[in-house]
This record gives C-alpha cells, sequence and structure tokens, in this order.
C-alpha cells in the first residue's frame, strides 16, 4: 500500500519548515519510536535505508546461487529437502525485504535492475564457490550464523518495515544455522576424509565470513549516521567480536580447528583473532572476486529467461480486465 | 514496450479459527489467483494460517500521520467513554 501513496523524495530543501520537521523526526528516533513509510522522514534516512534494505534483498537472492549448486547433489533425501527448503527460505527472504524497501518508494523492478546492472552490491561472501558438500554444512554454520548476528539487533531498527521483516527472517534462519552445523557434525564423525573435508571448508570461509561484518570499525563510512538513526545497534567490530566469541567453542565440540594460529583467547574471555586480510576484501567487493561475474550473470540469465512468464501473466490479466469492463458496458 | 510494474497486494491471514485476520506483508501479482498462491509461498511455510486475504494495495485508503492529532486527539479529551471514569461504592462490589 505504501508505494502508491509515499510521499515524494524529498530535494535537499532547507527551508524552516524541513527543520522543524527534522527537529520533530530526530526527538521521534530519540524516544524509541518506530518510522513508519508515510511519515515524513529526511532524503537522507530515506537513501540510506533504500540502499541498506535493497542491498540486503539482493544478498538472499544472489545467496540462492551458492547452495542451489548443491541441491541436486546432497547425500540424502533428508538433506535435499532440507536444503531446498532452505533455499526457498531465501527467497522469501529477499521479497520480505524487496517489499520493506519498497515502502522507502523505489519499486521492486527498479532495484533488481540496478543489482543486474552491477550498480547495487549484495554481500561479498556469496561471492565464493561452494566446492564440497561440506560447504553447504560451513555455509549453514558460518554464514547463517554470522547473519544472524547481524540481523538480530535489525529487529529494533528505528524503520517499522525493515524491523517487522528482520523479525520473520530471523525466526526461520535458526533453522538453517542448525541444519547447517549438524552436517559439519556428521562429517567431523565420519570417516577421516570426510571430516578432513569439513576442516578444508572451514579453512576457506573462515575468513570471509568475518569479512561479512563489514569493514573495520575506524574506516566504514556509513556506521556513524546509521547509529545516531538507530539503524545500526552494534559496530560491526562489536558484531564480529561477538560471532568469534560464539563460533569458537562450536569448532571445538566438532573438533575442527579454525584456521587463525594467531588466535588467543583473552583474560575477560574473548577470542581475539588476527588481522584480516582488507585488500581481499576490496576485491570481492569491486567484482574480482572467485564468482562475481558467474553471479550475477546467473541472476541474468534467470531474469532473461523469466521474461515470457511476467509478459504472459500480464497480458492474461489486462486481457481479462479488459473483458470484465466489456461485459459491464453490456 | 516496457512491461508496467507488476501491481501491489497486502496480505492478511487469520492464524487460527477465532481470531481476525491480520496484516502479515505484501507482495507482487498480476491477478489475485496468482496474489494468493504467492501469498501461500511467501507468508505460509511453516503453518501460520488457516485463511488468507489478498487486497489490491491500491484498494486501501489510508489516513495521513501528519494529521493524526486532528484525527486522533478528540478521543483523547473524552475521558468520560472509559470506565474508570464512573464511581461506583465498594460496597456495591465488582461492576
Amino acid at each position: 500500500m505504501y508505494t502508491q501513496a509515499l510521499n515524494t523524495a524529498e530535494a535537499d530543501d532547507r527551508s524552516l519548515e524541513d527543520a522543524a520537521r527534522a527537529a520533530q523526526f530526530e526527538a521521534r528516533i530519540d524516544a524509541e519510536e518506530r518510522i513508519e513509510p508515510n511519515d515524513w522522514m529526511p532524503a537522507a534516512y530515506r537513501k540510506t535505508l533504500t540502499r541498506q534494505i535493497s542491498q540486503h534483498a539482493h544478498s538472499e537472492i544472489v545467496g540462492m546461487l551458492p547452495e542451489g549448486n548443491w541441491i541436486t547433489r546432497a547425500p540424502t533425501l533428508r538433506r535435499k529437502a532440507a536444503l531446498l527448503a532452505k533455499v526457498q527460505d531465501e527467497c522469501g527472504h529477499g521479497l520480505y525485504l524487496y517489499a520493506a524497501a519498497e515502502t522507502l518508494g523505489t519499486s521492486r523492478e527498479e532495484l533488481i535492475d540496478a543489482m543486474l546492472a552491477g550498480k547495487a552490491k549484495y554481500s561479498s561472501i556469496f561471492n565464493y564457490p561452494t566446492l564440497t558438500w561440506a560447504d553447504i554444512g560451513t555455509i549453514g554454520w558460518l554464514v547463517d550464523g554470522a547473519a544472524i548476528m547481524n540481523q538480530i539487533p535489525l529487529c529494533r531498527c528505528s524503520y517499522g518495515p525493515y524491523a517487522r521483516a528482520m523479525i520473520r527472517v530471523c525466526k526461520e534462519e535458526s533453522f538453517h544455522q542448525r541444519q547447517g552445523y549438524e552436517i559439519m557434525l556428521t562429517l567431523c564423525r565420519g570417516s577421516d576424509e570426510q571430516k578432513a573435508m569439513g576442516q578444508d571448508a572451514l579453512n576457506r570461509w573462515w575468513w570471509p565470513v568475518l569479512m561479512m561484518f563489514g569493514p573495520p570499525d575506524a574506516t566504514s563510512q556509513h556506521s556513524d549516521t546509521s547509529t545516531k538513526w538507530k539503524i545500526k545497534r552494534f559496530s560491526n567490530d562489536e558484531l564480529r567480536q561477538k560471532f568469534v566469541d560464539a563460533t569458537v567453542p562450536q569448532a571445538q565440540y566438532l573438533g575442527l580447528t579454525i584456521p587463525d594460529p594467531g588466535m588467543i583467547q583473552d583474560d575477560d574471555g574473548h577470542w581475539r583473532y588476527s588481522e584480516i586480510d582488507w585488500t581481499e576484501f576490496k576485491q570481492v567487493l569491486a567484482g574480482n572476486g572467485p564468482c562475481n561475474r558467474d553471479r550475477i550473470a546467473a541472476r541474468r540469465k534467470a531474469h532473461d529467461e523469466g521474461a515470457w512468464v511476467r509478459e504472459a501473466a500480464a497480458a492474461y490479466a489486462a486481457k481479462r480486465a479488459h473483458r470484465r469492463t466489456a461485459r459491464a458496458a453490456e | 514496450m516496457a512491461t508496467p510494474n507488476t501491481p501491489l497486494w497486502e496480505v492478511f491471514i487469520r492464524s487460527r479459527n477465532g481470531l481476525a485476520h491480520k496484516h502479515v506483508g505484501s507482495l507482487h501479482a498480476n491477478d489475485a489467483t496468482m496474489a494468493l498462491q504467492a501469498a501461500r509461498d511467501i507468508y505460509t511455510r511453516r503453518g501460520e494460517g488457516l485463511s488468507i486475504w489478498v487486497v489490491p494495495s491500491t484498494a486501501i485508503t489510508a489516513s495521513d500521520p501528519a494529521e493524526k492529532g486532528m484525527m486522533f486527539e478528540p478521543a483523547e479529551s473524552k475521558i468520560y467513554r472509559h470506565p474508570t471514569f464512573y464511581e461506583v461504592p465498594e460496597e456495591v462490589g465488582h461492576m
């Protein structure tokens, strides 16, 4: 309902009235009130949320690709059914998020076009390949684990539609992480080869997963205003530390080694990890990760091959609407 | 020719009998049948409902949040509409 009846995006208008409305807006944020689609909001708030929510949506949709790669090769019917359900959930998450982003005034079609044109970003993690079945376990355990860590505080985000979408997503995400950990547990209790496969997957995914939380606090370009507007409740480094502290004991239980020889536990019980290679992160974001071109090519192919379905559905709906009008005129 | 954007629908779900349908979100679909099927797939993958309504978003008229003062303030000031406004002696008991 919101896209059709929305306030048009404000130009950068410095009128007195706007200053008053901005002050009112800040006061509502400070009072922990939720902002809803038809409420007045600063253009920069609208812009930053549209960027963040649509990137989040694109990540869910592109995120279907690395796992979709293993649906036909899942080792058992049970695993296959679970993986199918998980990938379907990711699609659903993408749709909730596009709907939330649209309430800010950009249509889903425009958002998707920006992604297909390579103008919009999605999470760097989905530009890594899934080489073995253990990668599916690792994605569920670590990638979804990191996503949960990031998404739980977003359930209290100041923008109502985003917060509500996150509540739904978080409820469903827990199954994803548990099914991933179960795959890892089975491999680690299996043959030496299977356990080695689990270790190999952890070795490849560990560092890219830590990068999912974004650049270190000192260099993050969006954090300040996002924190002020209560879109973001914790900093990138705080969330990353929480994730590492939660994950190390889980790896120990599996009998796997985190590929960070410099990692130590400090006196407060926090696991301190070594320096992250941010050049790799920047390279992947810039389009030079192992699978960036494949991912976009796969999305474009799916979009192009689905064009006739969208056209046929629109033509059928138009024909029926036309008939109804003709009958009514008789 | 560019295909026009697919229409938007609002989805309402009754989670169990005896409860009202509640707004759960929106989706895009070309017609009511497809909207209903999409709502089933998107919003009820874990037994969330027994009944779904889909309503074209354009059919909804919403109040303007900027006018909420004018709209709702009159109710705020009419405290005599609440039971606690009236005094009933304790001896009368619960009423």
